[in-house]
């Protein structure tokens, strides 16, 4: 049985994903699912009191209670994937891009560029991230445009660092050296000879990366300075629900869940990549 | 040691002393950025433009923001922090208290947290591949994965809620005897026990089982050498560099925990300080709060890596 599964995927992807793997990419992509259509699968609306209880029990009715106003809890949460999943990913694709850009751009023209840009952004790095956001919240508020690009920020440096390691090893190669002979310009080099040699590690470093971003995201809303309400993402629902811990309410465990859901299942499914990608991620 | 080692260091050293003079840069830079002008947040609407331009100048609010940053810095080395915006207090006394309380959190939750996850890690090192090994990974790796509040939770809800072993918060503000403390300290600890310890272990399991990987350890298992020989003569001396530089590498995620931790248990530290800094934007308290934590975070970094240059065999002559 297992022979056949592994050659059917073998047969369709080129490697083979271990079950572990599986099971986390099907719970990362119910919460896509679950974030891209939360307005149609919202059983209330997520901002309305529909319970005459606060912190109200489990219940046919209510399937995670109501929180601190007697709002639907599973409401709240299938909007709070949109916000946590959304601004994370947004956060990553900023950071990831920018950081891999910028790194390839560093170790393709070298010299005084690649020493100024690595010498900044190691200081960046030496800001504990958390610190660092709320550095920059106090700053400049927490509007979402504003959380995301600090996100992203924040988590630059790191994207940058992991891309110029690799693209620095790349470039040294003779292919890299022939096509520079060959007169192509830095874009072509960057382009068509580096970034599809390091595509892969960049992408597991990604998803890595996109678990910081949650894992600050939900960090900086429990403090109450990242998401504000009305909106809430998972970390603002602990926020708001947290005096309800003491007798063990869905109201905070349900989010805290839905995030170590989450975060486990994008490590686990790096964790389980398939060795063809994940032996060049050094 | 020898002058090779001596110049790394001296170098290392003075890479962090730039480093942090960058940092306090952009901590000040970012926190000027802030929109409106605060002499008239501070005086309020109400005020007279006469009042506004008379604090603007006794705070030298009119001087370019290079000048006001080397007089900040300059306040900073010597001692003078300013007055907090919220409150008028000195700074200096505002810290002070909870400053030692953090360090206090900070030192018992290291004091615990070493030697319970170096012999977790290791151990789960040599019996790679165990159902021990698999079960320490997991749990490491699920406590990695989640946000320290959660980690906060979960202990509240073992210890306070099921248990009834510890109160959940800690709201003692004087203590007068043992059980007081206990009271104080008990979950801000354990939680915070959690987060490092996790890190200890996976850096120190890696560090491990590099070493027990290389050519010599293979030598010596292959001339026969016991396992526990194998181990604590052959492995463990070459490993120790790498695991203390771990130790100094996790001890900073204590940084980041420290500030959920504070703030989730009311403890009277100075991350839950700068917590409330932030929420009312009293800025000259932010930033010296966020400069006192880099610096931290610079000397733990700092110090793995001097003691990785000073581990490494092949400066040694």
């Amino acid at each position: 049985m297992k022979q056949t599964a592994t050659t059917m995927s073998a047969h369709r992807f080129g490697y083979t994903f271990s079950p572990i793997g599986m099971i986390a990419l099907a719970v990362i992509l119910f919460w896509a699912f679950v974030a891209a259509f939360a307005p149609h699968l919202v059983p209330y609306s997520p901002g309305k009191i529909v319970d005459t209880d606060f912190f109200g029990p489990i219940s046919s009715k209510f399937w995670l209670g109501s929180d601190y106003l007697g709002r639907d809890m599973l409401s709240r949460i299938i909007m709070g994937a949109r916000y946590t999943l959304g601004v994370s990913l947004a956060g990553v694709l900023i950071a990831t891009t920018s950081g891999v850009v910028l790194g390839m751009a560093a170790a393709v023209i070298g010299g005084w560029f690649d020493t100024l840009l690595s010498r900044f952004m190691d200081a960046m790095l030496s800001i504990p991230s958390k610190l660092f956001g709320l550095v920059v919240v106090a700053a400049v508020g927490s509007s979402l445009p504003a959380l995301i690009l600090t996100l992203a920020f924040i988590y630059t440096p790191g994207s940058f660092r992991f891309a110029r390691a690799l693209a620095v090893n790349v470039n040294t190669m003779d292919f890299v050296a022939v096509a520079r002979i060959r007169g192509e310009s830095t874009l072509y080099l960057v382009c068509a000879e580096i970034l599809p040699n390091i595509i892969r590690p960049v992408l597991a470093d990604f998803g890595i990366r996109f678990v910081f971003i949650v894992l600050l995201l939900s960090g900086l809303s429990f403090l109450g300075l990242g998401v504000q309400p009305p909106l809430a993402d998972w970390g603002a629902l602990v926020h708001e629900n947290i005096q309800s811990l003491s007798y063990a309410s869905a109201a905070v465990i349900a989010p805290s869940l839905a995030i170590a859901s989450l975060t486990i299942s994008v490590n686990l499914l790096i964790d389980n990549l398939p060795r063809k990608i994940r032996d060049r991620s050094a | 040691m020898n002058s090779e080692i001596g110049r790394l260091i001296l170098k290392r050293l003075g890479i962090a002393i730039i480093t942090l003079v960058i940092v306090s840069f952009a901590v000040f830079f970012t926190t000027n950025m802030l929109p409106g002008d605060t002499a008239t947040i501070l005086l309020g609407q109400a005020a007279t433009p006469e009042a506004v331009a008379g604090l603007r100048e006794a705070m030298h609010l009119n001087d370019p923001a290079i000048t006001r940053f080397f007089h900040w810095a300059f306040g900073f080395v010597t001692g003078d922090l300013g007055k907090s915006y919220a409150n008028n207090m000195e700074i200096s006394t505002l810290i002070g208290n909870r400053f030692l309380n953090t360090l206090e959190l900070a030192a018992i939750t290291t004091v615990i947290a070493v030697p319970f996850a170096l012999t977790l890690g290791i151990t789960s090192a040599v019996a790679r591949g165990s159902l021990y090994d698999r079960i320490v990974t997991v749990l490491t790796i699920g406590v990695i994965s989640v946000p320290e509040f959660v980690i906060a939770s979960t202990a509240v809800l073992i210890f306070a809620v099921y248990l009834r072993w510890l109160p959940a918060i800690s709201f003692v503000n004087e203590i007068h005897s043992v059980s007081d403390m206990l009271r104080m300290y008990a979950m801000p600890v354990v939680t915070l026990t959690f987060v490092v310890s996790a890190q200890i272990i996976r850096m120190t399991r890696a560090a491990v089982i590099e070493t027990l990987d290389t050519p010599y350890v293979e030598m010596a298992l292959l001339k026969g050498a016991s396992r526990s020989r194998m181990v604590l003569r052959h492995a463990l001396p070459n490993a120790l560099g790498p695991i203390v530089n771990a130790l100094a590498l996790s001890l900073s995620y204590l940084i980041g925990g420290v500030i959920i931790i504070e703030t989730i248990f009311n403890y009277p530290g100075i991350a839950k300080l700068m917590v409330d800094a932030v929420a009312t934007r009293d800025l000259p308290l932010i930033q010296t709060c966020a400069v006192i934590f880099c610096a931290g975070y610079l000397i733990l970094i700092t110090i793995a890596d001097i003691i990785a240059i000073i581990s490494n065999p092949r400066l040694r002559k």
